[in-house]
């Protein structure tokens, strides 16, 4: 593994930094491969979590005392934080949701209340997450509006002629998915959003996957939307980030009405909030909030190129070693390609490998991934998924393909 | 004997196994073995929802005594389900519906074969038990 001597990532030293990497599962070393599921957190991400309880818990933007203007400018620079690792332009653009799956659903409620008409268009892509496909199906139910469904080619790549034609006059929004969380495919949303825009649609990008393993640039994307969750980029759960553009976030209605999202209320007429407040209705995960800039400063730290580096070494690394199990096949073989092993094996059923593994110590993922029409298209009933991070290492990768031919060879 | 009884027996014979390979194999060994189901009765009603392999159910009532048929597309899945039936087919509804089932803590595999949603034990094992007290209900 030449490619990994060379990566700059001392990750012996970094291992130190997670503690729960440190414990053994059934006698046998931990070996944690569920990462595009959740990743682990650093030292400094827990630390700030128990910083704030124990020293500055307190409610934000209105109180007069120390500890709330303590924690509100916490909360604020992880906002400036957030800004920073998206590239948006400004604060105002930056919202804080619970994760992928709020931010989909607020977007696409507004947008049916304030974009979406009959007979408009909404395009998204076989390989989406259920979290990027019901909550645009519920928008369609309210508003009329169709489903249209870019199909993929052999590899497992968006078919981009298709694309091509399924975006036309009639599509009013484009959401597709940055890294797909079944296949590893990481998609041209550039291109995807300037093909969108050029019909007057609006674009969401989830990036579920694409913020944790790709430099984000929002503003050279172009795109309209763009959401992460916390909890796959070294965050705690329960937090996550809405960009959205400021010019469509002040055309839109607010999502949730309550606390914090208002300037005045009266029993008549109540004016909302100016953003990004008008979308943050109550006191919201302040906690988790703040320790989201440890996070995102983590990993801006150690450098997402290195970061992708490491991983895609990982990945070639495991795909070379379980190709040579007989029966093997990876699912998703994408030029581009980020660290996210999906395979099946013939005769072999995906529950029994992620059971026998377990007795391993190795987590992986099996099942449909919350990519049900995904799998349905690919005509399979699920995948055993291996997904890499910052923190896992070649001789895992060695582990792992081991434990995976002794599973194998358990189950035939 | 009892469903207790053959619970304890069962308990016993994985009792000889000290690795988790060797139960596990002999889990699989037992799946392998299990009476197979026509493949008529493998049709959608006859799932059990909440398996992340598919488990097919089927009972049957004998000259009293509820019997259940079953498969699944995995092997692990599959012995467990073998064990269920070793356990609780071919006894009276009433006592089925009434037992006390220990049988996956007693084989020391309870750890790996957690009551999460991936392996539905949960499911078969209230699915079985609907059927035996719908049965009893009617009688």
């Amino acid at each position: 593994m030449s490619s990994l001597t060379s990566s700059s990532i001392d990750v012996r030293a970094l291992r130190e930094e997670f503690p729960v990497l440190h414990q053994q599962i059934n006698g046998k070393p931990l070996i944690y491969f569920d990462n595009a599921a959740t990743s682990q957190k650093p030292r400094v991400v827990i630390e700030a979590l128990k910083q704030y309880y124990e020293q500055y818990n307190s409610n934000i933007h209105r109180g007069a005392h120390h500890l709330a203007a303590k924690a509100t400018e916490a909360y604020e620079q992880s906002r400036e934080a957030a800004r920073r690792f998206l590239n948006a332009s400004s604060i105002e653009e930056v919202l804080f949701v619970r994760g992928v799956t709020e931010a989909v659903n607020l977007v696409a409620d507004c947008l049916s209340r304030a974009w979406l008409q009959a007979g408009d268009e909404v395009v998204i892509s076989t390989m989406e997450h259920h979290s990027n496909i019901v909550p645009w199906q519920m928008a369609c139910e309210r508003t009329g509006a169709v489903l249209k469904v870019i199909p993929l080619n052999d590899l497992g790549e968006l078919d981009m002629a298709q694309a091509e034609a399924l975006i036309t006059p009639r599509t009013k929004v484009l959401s597709v998915v940055h890294i797909s969380n079944a296949l590893g495919t990481i998609n041209p949303v550039k291109e995807l959003v300037r093909k969108a825009k050029a019909v007057g649609a609006l674009t969401f990008i989830d990036g579920a996957q694409g913020a944790v393993h790709l430099p984000v640039d929002v503003q050279g994307l172009d795109c309209d939307f763009y959401a992460f969750s916390g909890h796959k980029v070294y965050a705690p759960t329960g937090i996550g980030v809405l960009y959205g553009r400021r010019s469509v976030l002040e055309k839109l209605p607010p999502y949730h009405g309550g606390g914090e999202m208002i300037k005045e209320v009266t029993f008549e007429k109540t004016t909302y909030n100016d953003l990004p407040f008008k979308y943050e209705a109550g006191t919201p995960n302040i906690a988790d909030a703040i320790a989201l800039r440890y996070a995102l400063e983590f990993v801006e730290q150690i450098g997402k190129e290195a970061m992708l580096r490491h991983e895609q070494a990982l990945l070639t690394y495991a795909t070379d070693l379980v190709s040579r199990i007989d029966g093997l096949q990876v699912i998703g073989q994408a030029k581009e390609k980020a660290g996210i092993l999906s395979f099946v094996i013939e005769g072999v059923h995906h529950h029994d490998v992620g059971v026998l593994l377990d007795n391993m110590g190795i987590a992986i993922r099996t099942g449909h991934h919350c990519t049900q029409p995904l799998m349905r298209y690919l005509g399979l009933e699920g995948t055993s998924r291996a997904s890499f991070a910052v923190y896992n290492t070649p001789e895992e990768v060695e582990r792992f393909a081991e434990a995976l031919q002794k599973a194998v060879n358990m189950l035939r | 004997m009892t469903i207790e009884e053959i619970q304890q027996e069962i308990a016993e014979d994985f009792a000889l196994f000290d690795n988790w390979e060797d139960k596990y194999a002999y889990l699989i060994e037992l799946g392998k073995q299990l009476p197979p189901m026509p493949e008529e009765l493998k049709t959608d009603d006859r799932l059990v929802k909440g398996c992340q392999s598919k488990v097919w159910l089927h009972a049957y009532m004998k000259d009293g005594k509820l019997y259940f048929l079953a498969d699944s597309d995995a092997l692990i899945v599959k012995g467990i389900v073998s064990l269920l039936i070793k356990v609780l087919s071919g006894h009276k509804p009433e006592e089925i519906a009434q037992a006390h089932l220990h049988v996956i803590e007693d084989i020391g595999l309870k750890q790996h074969l957690s009551m999460t949603r991936a392996n539905g034990l949960v499911s078969m094992i209230k699915h079985m038990k609907a059927y035996a007290e719908a049965v009893s209900s009617q009688s």
